[in-house]
């Protein structure tokens, strides 16, 4: 007979943690492998081309880090609002949101105001959509007892055919040949690019210190504190006087914000004018769940696994050209590194044994 | 005006099929204590799958038990990730939904916009079919309705009244208390997840070879989130399932309705969502607690511990 025990294993030390992340993208890299090969695709030849397209030429990594950008920001939100276990998958809305938001005041304002003002004022609005679109479950989760998976699910599509009801509708540009779409923001509230790329860097430096100063909230503040007690130990938390509704509405309207400038920055940064939401946004808002858990729930880290998976999507896109692969190539890339590592997870927390017996 | 009545009542009937299908396997799931949000990605493998083996067998009925065992197999993922390995259900279940996604358009990107020659010939059910009114509408009906509808009563009968539906009840609110009871509580989970993605599958495939005949990639449409709203709605009850995804399908056909009378298209698109969001809201202002889950839904169980 075989025995498998397992027992809880308490210290986990960093290089465990490192260790067992690599193993486990190893693992599913070798699943990815199998599937492609069903599909009738080398995978080896795949893969370095996923790789080769994203971190392999200078254009391929410039595109990485555009595509990083709203990874980041997003990720980093979400590391916050994970650990306060409040299951936000509405970022993909939140991120809309702040487009929307940015978009109107670029437009409204964009013609009177020097670059100077009006791109801060951007960010703040893009901001302020997002958290709006990020407190309402907040709201209806603490004081309803709806669930949040549900309620910024919902949301998601709630606010995509907002924003698709403006292109097509009061907002739509005359510029646009009859397409819906705004017309293009004004010079003013257009971000500007590093020569030669995409990336729209105020926003990447942005991302960046986001990720810094939540890492700080986290570790360092009461309030980082009070989030973790919120989502691990509610009762001890009612027990010390933690404001639920107060808590929750501060790390959702951060987490919604966050989406809210990656939205800011794929409109002032990307496209310059408000399109299809499916243009605005590459599925960011669900990436980026996957960005958090690689991060360990760790803002600062969401920049190198935000970097990583922003590699997986531009190589997605190059496979597709050079293999006739579907776009939904990346969705199985990322669907199985995901299960990976939250398998990983298991052996990361405890001590597997295996014995063998006679009897 | 007695067709229009027909065929909204008819058209609810089939938009509401999917939901239905879906909704029963993820209480079946739920009760079990397993959060399943892989619901959207099952039912796009399903009707991926079963198109292709209708079109390329010229059997339907093939293509349903294809689709019925490719739903149960992608769904022990999950079960071996949430129940043996005790991870996170929510980050689970959308990987599985990625990974449905992504297969899904994978393997039928050959097949997209083919139409399906082969028809699943309505059932007619002689005599009741005669009611004025209704009989036209309820009972010559697709197979997958009458389907749905067996597998509602049956999900309803199997956990109310039988001792497996204790023991998945039981196991979903107090699993340590099952086990003690000499149940295998891994087991029970593992059956249910597996079954409840059997059922997401068999919405998909109703999607694909019954109601549009048709495979386009992102064809589920969000039907699967709604199935996991409603399932919170029907209190995890798989009767009140049943008149909750009619309900539903009714609001998916009210958008055709209202459309020629000068609504925004993508307002009436946006219908199900927020009567989702006003619906749970209506019930949690009536009675909080009736919105209460499984004591354990979405607790890992580690056998041993206290």
């Amino acid at each position: 007979m075989i025995h498998i025990t397992s027992t809880d294993r308490y210290r986990i030390t960093r290089w465990r943690v490192v260790m067992t992340n690599i193993l486990s993208l190893a693992a599913g890299l070798g699943v990815i492998s199998i599937i492609f090969m069903i599909a009738g695709v080398n995978p080896l030849f795949a893969i370095s081309e996923i790789f080769q397209g994203s971190f392999g030429s200078v254009y391929g990594f410039k595109e990485t880090v555009t595509k990083a950008i709203p990874l980041i920001l997003i990720g980093a939100g979400l590391t916050l609002a994970f650990r306060a276990k409040f299951w936000n998958i509405g970022a993909e809305g939140q991120l809309l949101m702040g487009a929307i938001f940015a978009t109107w005041t670029g437009l409204t304002f964009g013609d009177t105001l020097p670059a100077w003002g009006i791109i801060p004022l951007m960010f703040a609005a893009g901001f302020l959509g997002g958290a709006l679109w990020g407190i309402i479950p907040a709201i209806l989760k603490i004081k309803y007892a709806i669930n949040e998976v549900i309620s910024t699910l919902m949301l998601n599509y709630i606010c995509a055919h907002i924003l698709t009801m403006l292109i097509v509708g009061p907002w739509k540009g005359g510029t646009r040949f009859g397409f819906p779409g705004t017309d293009s923001l004004p010079e003013a509230a257009i971000l500007s690019v590093i020569p030669g790329s995409r990336i729209h860097y105020v926003t990447l430096i942005l991302a960046l210190a986001c990720a810094a100063i939540l890492t700080m909230i986290i570790y360092w503040t009461r309030f980082g504190y009070e989030a973790r007690v919120v989502g691990e130990n509610p009762e001890a938390g009612k027990y010390a006087g933690i404001d639920f509704l107060k808590t929750t509405l501060i790390l959702m309207a951060i987490s919604g914000g966050l989406a809210g400038m990656a939205g800011v920055g794929e409109v002032a940064g990307i496209h310059q004018y408000l399109g299809y939401p499916d243009s605005m946004s590459s599925g960011y808002g669900f990436t980026a769940i996957i960005v958090a858990w690689l991060a360990k729930l760790n803002p600062l880290y969401t920049v190198l696994s935000g970097l990583f998976f922003a590699g997986i999507l531009v190589g997605g896109d190059a496979i597709q050209i050079s293999l006739g692969l579907p776009a939904a190539t990346v969705d199985i890339v990322n669907g199985t590194l995901l299960i990976f590592l939250i398998m990983g997870d298991y052996f990361l927390n405890h001590k597997i044994s295996i014995t063998f017996s006679t009897r | 005006m007695e067709e229009i009545i027909i065929s909204t009542l008819q058209r609810t009937l089939v938009a509401g099929t999917p939901l239905l299908l879906a909704t029963t396997g993820e209480i079946i799931c739920e009760r079990s204590g397993i959060l399943n949000l892989g619901v959207e990605g099952v039912m796009a493998l399903g009707a991926v799958t079963a198109f292709i083996v209708t079109m390329t067998t010229g059997s339907p009925w093939l293509g349903v038990l294809a689709a019925l065992v490719a739903g149960m197999v992608i769904s022990i993922i999950h079960a071996v990730a949430s129940v043996t390995l005790q991870a996170n259900q929510v980050v689970s279940g959308l990987a599985l939904t990625m990974l449905g996604l992504g297969l899904s358009g994978m393997v039928g990107k050959p097949y997209v916009g083919k139409p399906l020659t082969i028809k699943m010939e309505n059932i007619t059910i002689p005599v009741l079919s005669d009611i004025p009114f209704i009989g036209k509408a309820v009972f010559s009906q697709s197979p997958f309705f009458f389907l749905a509808i067996a597998l509602a009563l049956g999900a309803w009968f199997l956990l109310e009244r039988t001792r497996l539906g204790i023991q998945i009840r039981s196991t979903g609110e107090n699993p340590k208390a099952t086990e003690t009871q000499g149940v295998n509580v891994f087991l029970i989970r593992y059956l249910s997840v597996i079954i409840g993605g059997g059922f997401s599958a068999l919405a998909g495939a109703h999607l694909s070879i019954s109601y549009s005949k048709s495979w386009i990639e992102g064809m589920t449409a969000g039907r699967g989130w709604i199935a996991i709203a409603l399932t919170i709605f029907a209190l995890w009850n798989p009767g009140r399932a049943i008149w909750a995804a009619f309900l539903f399908g009714g609001i998916f056909v009210v958008q055709y309705l209202m459309q020629p009378l000068g609504i925004s298209p993508n307002f009436l698109a946006m219908l199900p969502y927020i009567a989702t969001l006003l619906i749970l809201l209506l019930i949690s202002l009536k009675d909080p607690r009736k919105l209460n889950a499984p004591a354990m839904l979405s607790t890992p169980y580690k056998r041993g511990e206290r």
